[in-house]
């Protein structure tokens, strides 16, 4: 029997992705609502009065917002392919290391796509800092999940996404295959399991976004 | 107000453990192995193990001690809205808040707005419950009541009654503070007042 599923997002916002990654693990089908965020729904502002973002995923009717929480009532609701893992610890390990990414992580790599000059420098460093956590968690590892990708795999695919891009864009590199083998890799097998490559963005389209959101920073004046 | 949240649901538990104090302006090496990537406070350690950031924390005590006075419901939409509202608390609540006592004139008085605005959200998402977790008390609670030992410093600071603004919100404070593991971990209003006033007086923000 089909769920009353509903997904709104962006077709590009990364949080969105995790869901969308999320509800293909689980084999679930939904309606998608695809939004602009310049021009909001009525009904994005129904569901989500509190952030008025993306996304939001209503089941049956109601709400859920916040990627993170979404991707724990999936799991919840949803028992088949597990994405966080049973034991407690571990539980605690997966939510610890999603919101170190969301808050640390994502701000150096995108003060470092941002900046420029001393600051760039700066955000490089602090994002080498933070990746070095990152890469000591995929020891003995081939994704955060074990032998599957589950909830942290999911919570950092962004980096997967987007490292590249920004890399590209600003022609610096943030992880060199050198430095961090293990992301590095990772990123790779992220990237080229079928069930995330079918649904990632197009890559021109990406970087064209990113290159005007890029631009009102490079005309600041550095001081 | 984050080391009382783990107190308070280790008593809700009933769960005994040692304590251990820590200075933040000069961090033990203990405490810089047990978190080195955030080296903050709380910290539990649980059979050597550390956790770390405290809504995280009371999640794994809730899991690990299931069987005794649960913080979260069963229901998985009940359980997504408590996450829901604790990260809001986390990014909203404790921002405004923090923003009230370490600025001044018109970026306190927009501080003071949004705090309100915040409480008197979740004041709406109480409704007429005893509690957040509804009939009993729970996660979203444990989340929320440890900042009441700051409302002090900030009605002072930011010249405004709480109580005004929210008196559903007040009457739900006063509630908790009825429970034992609440009274106990809860931090002294005046005492946390008088550190700020004095923050404030040293880093020249108060001129």
């Amino acid at each position: 029997m089909a769920e009353d599923l509903k997904l709104f997002r962006t077709w590009s916002s990364p949080y969105s992705l995790r869901i969308v990654h999320a509800l293909k693990i689980k084999g679930l089908e939904y309606d998608t609502v695809l939004e602009d965020l310049s021009n909001k729904s009525e009904s994005l502002l129904k569901y989500n009065p509190i952030h008025k973002k993306v996304p939001i995923l209503v089941h049956n009717g109601k709400p859920i917002c916040e990627s993170l929480v979404i991707l724990e009532y999936i799991d919840e609701t949803w028992k088949q392919s597990p994405l966080l893992p049973q034991d407690p610890y571990e539980k605690a390990m997966a939510r610890f290391w999603a919101k170190f990414g969301d808050e640390k992580v994502l701000l150096s790599i995108w003060s470092a796509f941002t900046s420029q000059g001393k600051e760039q420098e700066e955000a490089i460093a602090t994002t080498a800092n933070n990746l070095k956590f990152i890469e000591e968690q995929l020891k003995g590892k081939k994704f955060f999940g074990g032998e599957t990708i589950g909830y942290l795999d999911l919570a950092f695919g962004w980096m997967a996404n987007l490292i590249s891009i920004f890399e590209e864009i600003c022609n610096l590199k943030l992880v060199d295959a050198e430095l961090y083998p293990l992301l590095s890799t990772w990123m790779d097998n992220f990237s080229n399991d079928p069930v995330i490559k079918e649904l990632w963005p197009p890559r021109d389209r990406m970087v064209e976004k990113f290159k005007a959101m890029r631009e009102p920073y490079l005309s600041k004046v550095i001081v | 107000m984050f080391g009382m949240r783990v107190r308070v649901a280790l008593a809700e538990k009933g769960i005994e453990y040692e304590r251990r104090e820590d200075n933040l302006a000069n961090k033990s090496q203990f405490l810089l192995e047990m978190n080195p990537i955030h080296k903050k406070v709380p910290v539990l350690i649980h059979n050597k193990k550390p956790i770390c950031e405290s809504l995280i924390i009371v999640q794994y005590i809730e899991e690990v001690w299931k069987d005794k006075s649960p913080l979260l419901p069963s229901d998985p939409y009940q359980r997504a809205q408590a996450r829901f509202w604790g990260d809001f608390i986390d990014k909203k609540v404790y921002e405004s808040g923090t923003k009230i006592w370490t600025t001044k004139g018109e970026e306190l008085e927009k501080a003071k707005k949004d705090f309100i605005e915040s409480l008197k959200l979740l004041e709406g998402e109480l409704g007429d419950e005893p509690y957040f977790g509804g009939e009993e008390f729970g996660y979203l609670d444990v989340a929320l009541i440890t900042f009441y030992s700051w409302f002090h410093a900030y009605e002072t600071i930011g010249d405004f009654s709480i109580e005004q603004h929210c008196p559903k919100l007040m009457e739900w404070v006063k509630r908790c503070m009825e429970r034992e593991s609440v009274s106990k971990s809860l931090g002294d209003p005046h005492k946390i007042c008088d550190f700020v006033l004095m923050l404030r007086k040293k880093y020249g923000i108060d001129q």
